[in-house]
């Protein structure tokens, strides 16, 4: 299906303040790919996924979907295609409880009551949270609430998945969990983070950001025993790889 | 500034006690509301010397909380945070007010202390019975209720969102405090006091960004979605609206405490 393919191309983005984050960013990502965003604090991987679903809109150049750029008139579509997963399940958690939150995608969608509730409990099976379902989201774990944020965008069965730092601020165990969950889903992935042990275990692919544009495009082996390429983009070899 | 995060989760624990179900909580929400709303405009429209009149209407908020199976302990603890504003609007009324008006065992008590007094019962029964409403319903249904009620769905919307992020800011305020403290031991001046306020500003600002930003995300266009159970009104919901009217209506017009006194009296002549 092509619509699981996403292509940058000469992507540039400045900050109404005039700071430049995208400086001609170029890729292209095929369907059921999973790919690596990784670069330092700063090197503009959140202004990059922001624009995946047309939620910044780009100075210059454009982003694809499938076969078609992003546009005004296609963002509803795009944005049940690409299903975005913020760094702060905090922000993504907004309605009173699990359940209606999980639901509010599949409400804008004017789904009916039953398919939508069937829906709703699928996804909060598929990562384990279906005992939340009547809980107010400030009440759970951190590794809970990422669940339900994820859960709440599975539900509008996506066909890409957007992720930005899935695993920050999650306990070791809860991090693991998160990694077999993204493992066994066969969507295409796109996820920004500095965990680059978990680039290892899920990503074939990494994309190196720094200062807005893309230097690096390869396999992490490769990319990892780089050590001045990594330095000079303010990174550092994982701990499993520096111990080989 | 703990002192305010512990406040704000109180209030939190407060509506978590919503999830029981207990008859008060089978009824249709807007039946709570609408008595409620009728509890206070009842104890609003008395006359500002009035206290003993004023005491029967504690009904309400007991029998409503023992419906409810709510403690009275905790919404009393509550109540603390609310009297000190009464207090203020108040204080001066003894000054402002000193021709003597009744006569209590010999003791002449101006119109001043009597208001004053009126001002703090009326805050009691009135935030007793919010605070109820509240612990009964949980802010979701309540504001469902609202909604239905014909309040505009975006005040309804800005009652949810505080609800949810309320606490999330104090402890952002709280950490910003603790930093300040850890790297200084002087008391807050005016000028880090400005300094810190608007930085919350901008992190708020920021976080509301973020929040919007993955409402549309999902598909957001403006509208909140209504989701769960309907509301549904029922025969015990009409029943129990009109006693509560009847009552209030009742204990408006007669003043039970000087009916109660008056038998009192005969029973001992």
């Amino acid at each position: 299906m092509s619509h699981h393919r996403v292509a940058a191309r000469n992507l540039a983005y400045v900050y109404p303040d005039g700071h430049p984050a995208l400086d001609g960013v170029n890729f292209e990502i095929g369907h059921g790919e999973s790919v690596a965003v990784i670069g330092g604090n700063g090197a503009g991987k959140s202004t990059l996924l922001l624009h995946l679903n047309g939620v910044l809109r780009p100075t210059r150049g454009e982003v694809r979907i499938g076969d078609f750029p992003i546009t005004p008139q296609n963002l509803a579509e795009i944005r049940r295609t690409v299903g975005t997963i913020f760094q702060d399940a905090d922000d993504q958690l907004f309605m009173p409880s699990v359940f209606e939150d999980v639901a509010f995608g599949l409400a804008h969608q004017g789904l009916a009551a039953d398919e939508l509730a069937a829906r709703v409990m699928q996804a909060l099976e598929t990562v384990g949270a279906a005992h939340l379902r009547d809980r107010p989201p400030y009440r759970l774990s951190g590794g809970e609430k990422r669940a339900v944020a994820i859960a709440g965008v599975l539900a509008m069965q996506p066909a890409i998945l957007v992720m930005d730092e899935p695993s920050s601020g999650l306990d070791p165990r809860a991090r693991r969990r998160l990694i077999q969950l993204l493992a066994g889903f066969d969507h295409t992935k796109i996820i920004a983070t500095h965990d680059l042990d978990l680039v290892i275990d899920l990503c074939p692919r990494v994309l190196i950001l720094h200062a807005g544009r893309i230097v690096a495009d390869g396999t992490p082996d490769a990319l990892f025993a780089d050590r001045a390429l990594l330095e000079r983009c303010n990174l550092e070899m994982p701990l499993s790889q520096s111990r080989r | 500034m703990s002192r305010i995060e512990t406040l704000l989760g109180e209030i939190h624990a407060l509506d978590a006690s919503a999830g029981q179900s207990t008859w008060l909580s089978r009824r249709d929400p807007r039946a709570l509301v609408l008595a409620t709303l009728a509890f206070i405009l009842t104890v609003v429209s008395f006359h500002r010397y009035t206290v003993a009149a004023l005491l029967p209407l504690a009904l309400f908020p007991v029998v409503l909380a023992h419906l409810g199976n709510i403690p009275l302990r905790r919404i009393g603890s509550k109540l603390k945070i609310a009297l000190p504003f009464a207090l203020m609007i108040g204080m001066f009324n003894p000054l402002s007010d000193p021709l003597p008006r009744v006569e209590v065992l010999g003791h002449a008590i101006s119109g001043g202390w009597l208001s004053l007094a009126s001002i703090l019962v009326r805050t009691i029964l009135t935030v007793a019975a919010a605070l109820i409403l509240i612990a009964c319903l949980g802010m979701p249904r309540l504001c469902a209720a609202l909604d239905r009620l014909g309040m505009p769905r975006i005040l309804t919307n800005q009652l949810l969102f505080m609800h949810r992020y309320l606490l999330l800011l104090a402890s952002e305020m709280q950490s910003m405090n603790l930093a300040r403290e850890l790297r200084s031991n002087k008391p807050m001046g005016l000028r880090i006091y400005a300094s810190l306020l608007g930085q919350l500003l901008l992190r708020v600002l920021e976080r509301a960004q973020r929040i919007h930003q993955a409402m549309l995300s999902r598909g957001f266009t403006g509208l909140m979605p209504v989701i769960g159970r309907p509301l549904a009104w029922q025969r015990q919901d009409t029943v129990f609206l009109a006693i509560c009217l009847v009552t209030f209506v009742w204990m408006r017009s007669a003043d039970l405490s000087a009916l109660l006194g008056h038998a009192l009296m005969k029973v001992l002549a």
